[in-house]
């Protein structure tokens, strides 16, 4: 067997770069660029200002030294007042027949043709690039629903209403330092919006991708779900192999009104650092749901194998009576990533019903930490909570925590928590090895029905895109 | 705010001013120079706050305690206790080895030590000082540390007494040991600082209860600090029962070291005080070394009582087992934050740790923290957490054979901690306990 | 086809098997019984190449090949199957998955076909008749909630699946009820060939009345103190071990 200390760094299939010219923000952070990055997308007024309110909130907070510590991750300081925080493809295409032929095939090289005739069956895609969203496909079959997806920039300027309306409502700039520093330098990212009684006829879809060296991505996604209507919800993301780290503070909101589902799902491929811990994406990311309506249900699904330092906890606001939050998780860390991640469910309505399922799993030097919230506020009446956080441990260097809080202010409330931690079971290696399996199949069959209850949760397509990459990760850590 | 912090704790840098000088000529001077790096400990400390980031006091706000107007912060040697007080917590007869303590301060006359063997040591603090120095010198606040927190730092700048119990080298204890530490509330409030060392010696065998009570009315502070030397091969089993008037704080923190094989048992039992705030954190230094950590909270009111049991695994083939109950009631919290720590030469652990909670009331709140820091592969490590009302289903079962509502209620809050009162084997013990949960459950039914 | 050379072994640091001695032929089904802590666990386990179980002396060849040096998949592809007196649960991998993935791996070491999900159900279907398996149990997980006549049963499933040259079955009949203990049998029967040979370990004489063994061998303490026919069961479940063991005392 291979012993874990000779853990090989499986290869990054997605490190290639994109040469293409880009135009950048001057580097650094003041008022200046958030007025220079505001001008370049041609935003409204409220836009402007909602921004400097952010940055002057986040500029307290740095004054203040109010960056998250509490995290079990460690890193170097991150300079803020020298990033560099926008960057774009000179070409602004007008439509898809206008995208750069580079940044066309950089898509298909990752698995996902914007082209018409190549497109994926059944999967609408806004490709992010940097700082902006570069395409939008299947645009017009959707519209005919009223189906709203596309960029936030385009949604600014065409909807400003629903972004006035919604923008913050969730994740407000004032939540935490990382999501006041996207609040006021985010660039772009996808917005969505599905009208009342409306089921959408396709997977929504946005893969991001940093190309360019210096720059942070600072995306917000923001979805709507009005009444009676489901969507569900896929992003993806990837990076090129570069040796310094690169900061990813993303916001998501969703909103789910009355009898509206949504379902979400990520896989975070980010570049993780190569074999000794150098490079890789910082993804601080705040992702909230509010399941604002009645009977509404939001589902989260997230397969986390990228990124050198993932900081995360997709979380629900349980506000509506019957109202369901979900949160299913695969969190993978080897060589020398680090995740904390988790959720939090805030149950307020009555009957409010959570799931969690968080599998994480710790190989080579990597540290893994599960930290979630489960809280039944007064009036959450038959409030109900099962979560399951399991850790498989490969190798004796790593680690994998877990750190649940559980607070209870309605008697009539019921939650069980369980989790477990241990290596794969010799005794099950052994019966695998025992049908003819090589000890690296094994292994491999026993992480992916470890994983399983969670994989069952995406969409067919990136089930099987979600296991093979488990696969790819986990070559040479276990044999 | 910051000053008016700086001025509570200048209270007690002030009393402590006046206790020292009270010491005896016979305190040996490495004392008097632990209780001033304590003093200088707790200034730069203070109290725990609950700002945000930390951790350990999220749950309990110890706001109270701190502003509090306590009359007597260095309470002198008295023996003015009701008896009925002390009565309430004797148990064992005759047989069981008792010492008596007032806030803080042994009281002779009332212990009475009637069943020991003679190899074994079982003295006050303070005569302790003079007569084994060596005793002392060796374990005396080596194992609980006051360097982090201001509690223990509190308590370690006021040692003056407490008890001192040693068992050497294969020498097992039959009858249980029984400290019990009584706070006389006398002058508008006394603050005590009990203190308890115990040491056990290779393959020692002994059973240790601690009792803590005071007036039924009137404020007081009680924050005791234990530490738990057991050898190799040793079995100490414990027992912590908190059974304080309405209006008292207790803060308590018990530091326990295992050698190779040896075994801890603590039962944990918070029934009484307004605030309880208990740490109990094991280290299992030791190879094979296992600990048995069990809890029942019982609460009413707007009592609050947290619950940190912190295990610390350290070695291999390493085993241990923590499960903490909570029946709450009324507008009363109860907190639990249990940690597993396997560090990564303790390959062959297994740890399970289990916080259950019964809410009985609308108002009543349950947090609960159970936490796994695991840095080794080949273990066996799980938590588990339920809260909820009573079963609804057993509930109908009950009465559908009978049973009136309050007499099904009743059975099923004695089977919930029956689960924890089973683990009780010395039956002059479990029957005080079961008189007690009785007793409280007939209590809630005329309410 | 099996040849068992004064060999050794232990666990836990143990020593279990203290010499065994066995030769068995192709076409033959031999029997080993013995008491409880006799090693006849050990001896399965050592011959499938469980980790956990030291060889400590003594060889082993399988075809003339060492079979000790394998790695256990090399062995299962090597025709080696044993039937598990315990067989352990996989959570979230389902049965016929787990015995497809089994299944090819097995066949791709012999540059054989490799079948898709569909062709591999197909026969699994049939041959879970002759075992009287419900086809929905196999879209459990592995061994998830299985009684435990299904778990022995669905072991010999996959023994008719896989087609073993030589077959080590570790206490089937366990625990089993007459109408499993039958089904079981009759499985086993049907993999008798003249190609093929059984190891088939038990504590008890009663499955020999369904397979009726060519050799039987007693074991005891880590030796083989007796072999003989198939009558030599019936003595033993006349009499018990009691004595068995010394009559191997005056040869030892």
């Amino acid at each position: 067997m291979t012993t874990p200390d000779s853990l090989a760094q499986s290869e990054y299939k997605y490190g290639f770069v994109t040469d293409i010219e880009e135009e950048t923000a001057p580097r650094g952070l003041t008022e200046d660029t958030i007025r220079w990055i505001s001008a370049k997308k041609n935003e409204p007024e409220f836009m402007l200002e909602w921004r400097l309110r952010a940055f002057k909130h986040f500029m307290t907070l740095v004054e203040n030294h109010q960056e998250p510590k509490w995290a079990n991750v460690h890193y170097p300081p991150i300079d803020f007042e020298n990033g560099v925080y926008y960057a774009a493809p000179k070409t602004n295409p007008a439509s898809l027949e206008d995208v750069d032929a580079e940044i066309l095939s950089t898509y298909e090289k990752l698995g996902i043709p914007l082209e018409e005739q190549k497109r994926l069956a059944g999967v609408a895609v806004d490709a992010v690039f940097d700082s902006v969203s570069v395409a939008t496909t299947f645009k017009e079959t959707l519209g005919k629903q009223g189906i709203i997806f596309g960029s936030f920039a385009d949604a600014v300027q065409e909807h400003p209403d629903l972004v006035k309306k919604y923008l913050g409502s969730v994740v407000p700039y004032t939540d935490n330092f990382y999501a006041a520093l996207n609040a006021a330098v985010f660039s772009d990212g996808s917005f969505c919006y599905i009208p009342k009684g409306v089921r959408c006829p396709l997977e929504l879809s946005t893969y991001f991708r940093i190309n360019a060296a210096e720059s942070g991505q600072f995306e917000r996604t923001l979805l709507i779900a009005d009444e009676g209507s489901y969507v569900s919800y896929l992003e993806g993301c990837s990076a090129p192999m570069r040796d310094t780290n690169q900061l990813h503070a993303a916001v998501v909101e969703l909103v789910a009104m009355e009898n509206a589902e949504i379902k979400y799902s990520t896989i975070q491929n980010w570049y993780p650092g190569d074999e000794n811990g150098v490079g890789g994406i910082f993804n601080f990311v705040t992702k909230r749901a509010k399941a604002a309506g009645n009977n509404s249900k939001i589902s989260w699904t997230q397969v986390e194998t990228g990124s050198a330092i993932t900081w995360k906890y997709p979380s629900v606001l349980l506000q509506g009576d019957n109202s369901i939050g979900e949160f299913y998780s695969v969190a993978l860390t080897r060589g020398y990533q680090q995740a904390d991640t988790g959720t939090k469910m805030t149950h307020i309505g009555a009957n409010s019903r959570s799931k969690i399922i968080s599998k994480g799993i710790s190989a080579g030097h990597g540290s893994n930490t599960y930290r979630g919230l489960v809280k039944i506020m007064p009036k959450a009446a038959n409030a109900r909570n099962f979560t399951q956080c399991d850790s498989l441990l490969i190798g004796d260097q790593c680690g994998a925590h877990t750190v649940p809080y559980v607070e209870v202010q309605n008697s009539s409330a019921h939650l069980e928590h369980e989790a477990f931690t241990s290596k794969v079971s010799e005794e099950q290696l052994f019966y695998c090895r025992q049908r003819g399996m090589s000890s690296e199949d094994a292994n491999s069959l026993i992480i992916n029905g470890f994983c399983k209850e969670v994989f069952q949760q995406l969409p067919f397509e990136f089930a099987v895109e979600a296991t093979r990459l488990l696969e790819v990760s986990l070559e040479g850590s276990v044999g | 705010m910051a000053q008016q912090t700086a001025t509570q704790e200048q209270k007690y840098v002030e009393a402590w001013k006046t206790s020292i000088a009270g010491d005896s000529p016979n305190v040996p001077d490495s004392i008097r120079t632990l209780r001033e790096s304590a003093i200088a400990r707790f200034s730069e400390l203070g109290f725990p706050t609950t700002r945000r980031g930390n951790e350990e006091w999220k749950y309990t706000d110890v706001r109270g305690i701190a502003s509090a107007e306590y009359g007597s912060l260095v309470p002198s040697p008295t023996n003015r206790v009701v008896t009925k007080t002390l009565d309430q917590h004797i148990m064992g007869g005759s047989v069981w080895n008792r010492l008596v303590f007032v806030d803080g301060h042994w009281l002779p006359e009332l212990s009475w030590l009637p069943s020991l063997p003679a190899e074994v040591t079982v003295i006050s603090l303070a005569k302790a000082m003079s007569t084994e120095p060596g005793l002392v010198a060796n374990d005396l606040a080596q194992h609980a540390s006051y360097q982090e927190s201001g509690f223990t730092a509190l308590n370690t700048a006021f040692l003056q007494d407490g008890a001192l119990i040693a068992v050497p080298d294969n020498v097992e204890i039959e009858e249980p040991i029984h400290l019990i530490f009584l706070s006389s509330g006398n002058g508008d409030g006394s603050v005590s600082h009990p203190r308890t060392l115990v040491t056990l010696g290779a393959h020692a065998k002994a059973t240790v209860i601690e009792s803590y009570g005071g007036p039924v009315d009137g404020p007081y502070l009680t924050n005791a600090v234990s530490e738990f030397v057991v050898g190799p091969g040793a079995h100490l089993e414990t027992f912590h029962l908190q059974q304080h008037g309405k209006q008292a704080n207790h803060i308590g923190s018990k530091q326990v070291k295992l050698a190779n094989d040896s075994s801890f048992v603590a039962g944990a039992f918070d029934f009484g005080g307004t605030l309880s705030r208990n740490t109990l954190s094991v280290a299992l230094e030791g190879a094979g070394s296992s600990c048995n950590l069990y809890g029942l909270y019982m609460t009413n009111d707007s009592q609050h009582v947290d619950n940190q049991v912190l295990v610390d695994h350290a070695a291999p083939h390493t085993t241990s087992r923590q499960l903490y109950k909570g029946v709450l009631n009324g507008h009363s919290r109860g907190v639990f934050h249990g940690s597993i720590t396997v560090r990564q030469v303790a390959q062959k652990t297994d740890a399970l740790q289990m916080d259950k909670n019964l809410l009985l009331s609308d108002d009543a709140e349950a947090d609960t923290k159970p936490a796994l820091w695991i840095y080794a592969d080949d273990v066996k490590c799980g938590h588990g957490a339920t809260c909820g009302k009573l079963d609804e289903t057993a509930m109908f079962y009950l009465r559908s054979r009978g049973l009136d509502e309050a007499s099904a209620r009743r059975m099923l809050i004695h089977a919930f901690a029956n689960e924890i009162l089973d683990n009780v084997g010395l039956t002059p013990l479990r029957v005080h306990l079961e008189q007690f949960v009785t007793s409280s459950l007939r209590f809630e039914e005329q309410q | 086809m099996l040849e068992i050379r004064n060999l050794t072994a232990s666990v836990g640091g143990n020593q279990v098997l203290n010499g065994i001695n066995l030769s068995i032929q192709a076409g033959t089904v031999h029997a080993i019984m013995g008491p409880n802590g006799s090693g006849k666990s050990t001896l399965s386990n050592v011959l499938a190449g469980h980790p956990q179980y030291i060889v400590d002396g003594g060889e082993v060849l399988f075809d003339g090949v060492d079979l000790l040096a394998m790695p256990p998949e090399e062995r299962a592809r090597a025709g080696i199957f044993l039937c598990f007196q315990h067989p352990v649960e996989v959570p979230g991998v389902r049965m016929d998955h787990f015995m497809r993935a089994g299944y090819n791996a097995i066949h791709k070491s012999h540059d054989e076909e490799e079948l898709d999900p569909i062709q591999f159900d197909r026969i699994l279907k049939d041959k879970a008749k002759i075992v009287e398996i419900d086809p929905l149990l196999l879209k459990r997980n592995v061994n998830e909630g299985f009684s435990g006549g299904e778990k022995k049963r669905n072991e010999i499933l996959q023994m008719a699946m896989l087609e073993p040259k030589l077959s080590i079955l570790d206490e089937p009949d366990s625990g089993l009820d007459v109408d499993s203990l039958r089904i079981v049998a009759e499985g086993i029967n049907q993999l008798r060939s003249p190609d093929k040979a059984v190891l088939l370990i038990t504590h008890y004489q009663r499955i020999l009345n369904y397979v009726v063994p060519d050799v039987v061998n007693v074991l005891i303490n880590g030796r083989i103190v007796r072999s003989g026919g198939k009558e030599l069961a019936a003595e033993i479940e006349a009499n018990g071990y009691e004595g068995q063991g010394e009559a191997l005392q005056p040869s030892a």
